[in-house]
C-alpha cells in the first residue's frame, strides 16, 4: 500500500494527470519514452502498457503528477518516433483506478 | 530478384542516398560491412584515428553540406567513443547517421567481448536509433534513418547492426527509393498575420537570429525581413554568418560574450523577433531578465521549443524559410530612424573593444591576420574555449556555413577532426581550423588523417598552455586559486605536427608575421600555424555565470 512507502517526499497536493500514448510495439519504445521522464527528473507514478489489434501498435497509459513541466513533456513525446498520438486526461480517468486490488 | 548480404545490401543503400565519403574505423564487429564497403566504386571510406575524430569528420561534411553524412564504428568502445560526436550532433541539430557494428543477435546480452548497448546508451543524444535485427529490416530502416536525420529540425540518428544481420543473405525485387525530407508543418495564417502586425507596430523591434537559419536556409530571407522593416539583427553563436558581420543593421553576437551594446539594445527592445533560436542560456543569461520590456514571436520548426524557455506573444511552428516568404509580403517596408539612432549611440558609447588588433602576436591581432589574408570563401572551424569566444568576437563572418563551432555542447577536440571533414566535403575551399593547446591534445591523433589525405586544412594553435577558459574563470569568479588549469610541461606540437607529416610553421620564430602567415595559409596543403599567446587576456566582456545579460563585466 502507498502508505507503507517510505516517509513521502515533500510534496504540494500532486494533481494527477493521465497519458494515453499510441505506440508502435517493438524492443525500446519503453526506454525511449521513460528516458524522456528520467533525464528530467519527472517521476512517472504509474505504467501500463499493451499491445492492440494485430500488434504491431500499443496503447500506453502513464500516470503523472500535474507540473509545469507537463506541456513540455507532452511536446517531447510528440516528437518521438515510435509515438504515434498523445491524449491527455484527468485524474477521473478510471484506467488506474481498476487495477488498485493489485497494489494491496 | 536480387540476392545480397545485409552488409552488401547497408552498402548499396547508403550509394543509392548519394553517400560519398565516410569515415570511421574498422572492427570486429562491422567487419562485414567493411568487406563489402571495400567493393564500393562510389563510396570514399576515411580512415579516422579515433571514433571520436570520424564522428566529427562526419559532423564537419555535414555542417558545411546541409546534408546528412554517416560515420561509422565496431561495437564496444568503437560505438562509445562516438558518443561525444553524436550528442554534440544532437546539440546542435546536425543531420548524421551513425552506423555502429554489434555482436551477433544471439549473443546480445551475454556481454560478449566488445558488447554494449550503443542503443540505450544513446537514446537521450540521438533523434532517434535502430538495432536492426534482420537484413530484410535494412530496406526500411536505412531510408527512415536518413529521413528522420534531414526532416523538420535535423539531427543524429544512430543504427546498429549485428554481425549476424550483416552477414545474413536478403532477396528483394528493387531497393526502396532515396529519403527524402518530410514537409514542414502547416503554417498557420494567422499567426503569421499576428506576427506581422506586431512587426509593423513595433517601436523598438529586434531580430534574433538562431542555427535554424542556416538549416532552413534562410539567410538571404532573414536579412531581406531585417532590412524591409529595419530591424537590428542579434545572432546567436550557432547563427553567425547569416547577416554579414559588417552589415549595417548587424548588432553581433549577443549573450555571454556578446558586446556590451548588443545586451543593451536588447535591454531596450520592445518587441524580438526569434528566428530558429532557442533562448539558450549563454545566449538570455538569467531568463526573468532578458529582454524584459519586449514582446515575442518565436518562430520555430520543433513546436517544443516554443514557450519552453520564454512564452512567445505569437509562437508559429514552422520551417523558418516557409514562414519568412510568408511574413515578409506582410511587413511594411520601414525606415525606423529614432530606434536605428538609438542603436547607433548605444554602439557608440558601449561598443565591441579590440584591444592591441593591430598586433598580430594578440589573440585579437592574430585572428584579425588571418581574416586579412582570407576571402569569404574560406570554411572557419573553431575548438572550444577563449579562441573559439575571441573568433565569434572577431572573424568578420559574411556567409551560413562559413563557420562550423560546437555550441550547445561545448566540445574541446570538435575543430580539427570538423574542419578535415569540412575539407573532405568542399575540397575547394580553404578551411581553418583555430584552437587552443587545450582542446587541440583531445583529438591531435587526426593530424595523421590529415597527412594521409593531404587535405587544405590549416591549424591555427593559439598556444597559451592553459586550459585558458577554466583559467579565466578561476581567476575571476574562484578567488585566483587556479588548479588544475595550468600545464607543467609544453609540448612542441611543431614538431608533433612533423612527426606526423604536416608542416608546421612557429609563428613565435617568423620576423615578418604576416607575411609568413598569409603565405602559409595560400599554401595549398595542410599546415599548423603556431602562435604563442598571453595567458593572462582573457574574453571580454562576460556575463558572469547565473547573471543577467546587463550585468557585464569588461570589455
Amino acid at each position: 500500500m502507498m502508505e507503507q512507502v517510505a516517509d513521502p517526499l515533500p510534496q504540494i497536493a500532486c494533481t494527477k494527470v493521465i497519458l494515453e500514448l499510441s505506440v508502435n510495439n517493438h524492443p525500446g519504445v519503453m526506454s525511449h519514452i521513460c528516458n524522456l521522464f528520467a533525464r528530467r527528473a519527472f517521476n512517472v507514478e504509474g505504467i501500463l502498457c499493451m499491445p492492440v489489434a494485430d500488434g504491431t501498435r500499443s496503447r500506453i497509459w502513464l500516470l503523472v503528477c500535474e507540473d509545469s513541466r507537463l506541456e513540455q513533456m507532452i511536446r517531447q513525446l510528440e516528437k518521438l518516433e515510435d509515438v504515434l498520438g498523445v491524449r491527455r486526461h484527468g485524474a477521473e480517468h478510471e484506467v488506474f483506478e481498476r487495477l488498485e486490488d493489485f497494489f494491496r | 530478384m536480387t540476392q545480397l548480404t545485409g552488409a552488401q545490401l547497408l552498402v548499396r543503400l547508403l550509394e543509392r542516398q548519394g553517400v560519398r565519403t565516410i569515415a570511421g574505423i574498422p572492427g570486429g564487429a562491422i567487419l562485414p560491412f567493411y568487406d563489402a564497403l571495400s567493393g564500393s566504386e562510389l563510396i570514399r571510406h576515411v580512415l579516422a584515428r579515433h571514433e571520436q575524430g570520424a564522428g566529427f569528420m562526419a559532423q564537419g561534411m555535414a555542417r558545411v553540406s546541409g546534408v546528412p553524412q554517416v560515420c561509422i564504428a565496431s561495437s564496444g568502445p568503437g560505438a562509445t567513443n562516438l558518443v561525444t560526436a553524436i550528442a554534440d550532433a544532437s546539440l546542435d541539430s546536425i543531420p548524421m547517421v551513425i552506423i555502429t557494428g554489434q555482436v551477433p543477435l544471439s549473443m546480445i546480452g551475454t556481454d560478449a567481448f566488445q558488447e554494449v548497448d550503443i542503443y540505450g546508451i544513446t537514446v537521450p543524444i540521438t533523434k532517434h536509433n535502430f538495432l536492426v535485427r534482420s537484413a530484410q529490416e535494412l530496406l526500411t530502416v536505412v531510408p527512415e534513418a536518413f529521413r528522420i536525420a534531414m526532416s523538420g529540425r535535423p539531427g543524429p540518428v544512430l543504427i546498429d547492426v549485428p554481425k549476424d544481420v550483416q552477414n545474413q543473405l536478403v532477396d528483394f525485387d528493387e531497393l526502396p527509393s532515396p529519403a527524402v525530407p518530410d514537409a514542414g508543418p502547416k503554417l498557420d495564417m494567422d499567426a503569421i498575420e499576428a506576427a506581422a502586425q506586431m512587426i509593423n507596430a513595433a517601436q523598438r523591434p529586434v531580430l534574433y537570429l538562431g542555427g535554424g537559419v542556416v538549416h532552413s536556409g534562410a539567410a538571404a530571407l532573414a536579412v531581406h525581413l531585417a532590412e524591409q522593416s529595419s530591424l537590428p539583427t542579434t545572432m546567436t553563436l550557432m547563427a553567425l554568418g547569416t547577416m554579414p558581420m559588417d552589415h549595417p543593421l548587424s548588432v553581433g553576437m549577443l549573450g555571454m560574450h556578446g558586446a556590451r551594446y548588443t545586451n543593451l539594445v536588447l535591454e531596450e527592445a520592445d518587441l524580438l523577433i526569434c528566428v530558429g533560436a532557442r533562448f539558450d542560456d549563454r545566449a538570455i543569461g538569467r531568463t526573468a531578465q532578458f529582454c524584459p520590456n519586449a514582446k515575442i514571436i518565436h518562430i520555430d520548426i520543433d513546436r517544443s521549443e516554443l514557450h519552453k524557455i520564454k512564452n512567445a506573444h505569437v509562437a508559429v511552428n514552422a520551417d523558418v524559410s516557409t514562414a519568412l516568404e510568408a511574413l515578409l509580403p506582410r511587413v511594411k517596408v520601414t525606415l525606423r530612424t529614432d530606434w536605428l539612432a538609438q542603436v547607433a549611440e548605444l554602439k557608440q558609447r558601449c561598443p565591441m573593444l579590440f584591444p592591441d588588433v593591430d598586433n598580430p602576436r594578440s589573440h585579437y591581432g592574430l585572428i584579425k591576420a588571418v581574416a586579412d589574408a582570407l576571402d569569404d570563401e574560406a570554411v572557419i572551424a573553431t575548438d572550444v574555449g577563449q579562441h573559439q569566444m575571441w573568433v565569434a568576437q572577431a572573424y568578420p563572418f559574411r556567409r551560413s556555413r562559413q563557420w562550423l563551432t560546437s555550441g550547445g555542447l561545448g566540445t574541446m577536440g570538435f575543430g580539427f577532426p570538423t574542419a578535415i571533414g569540412a575539407a573532405l566535403a568542399e575540397p575547394e575551399r580553404t578551411v581553418v581550423c583555430f584552437t587552443g593547446d587545450g582542446s587541440f591534445k583531445m583529438n591531435i591523433q587526426e593530424l595523421a588523417t590529415l597527412a594521409e589525405e593531404g587535405l587544405n586544412v590549416k591549424i591555427v594553435l593559439m598556444n597559451n598552455n592553459a586550459l585558458g577558459l577554466v583559467y579565466q574563470q578561476q581567476s575571476l569568479f574562484y578567488g585566483k586559486r587556479r588548479f588544475a588549469s595550468k600545464y607543467r610541461t609544453e609540448p612542441d606540437f611543431v614538431k608533433i605536427a612533423e612527426g606526423f607529416g604536416v608542416p608546421a610553421l612557429d609563428l613565435d620564430k617568423a620576423e615578418d608575421l604576416c607575411a609568413a602567415l598569409t603565405e602559409a595559409l595560400n599554401t595549398p596543403g595542410p599546415c599548423l600555424i603556431h602562435a604563442t599567446i598571453d595567458r593572462e587576456q582573457f574574453v571580454y566582456p562576460m556575463v558572469p555565470p547565473g547573471g543577467a545579460n546587463t550585468e557585464m563585466i569588461g570589455g
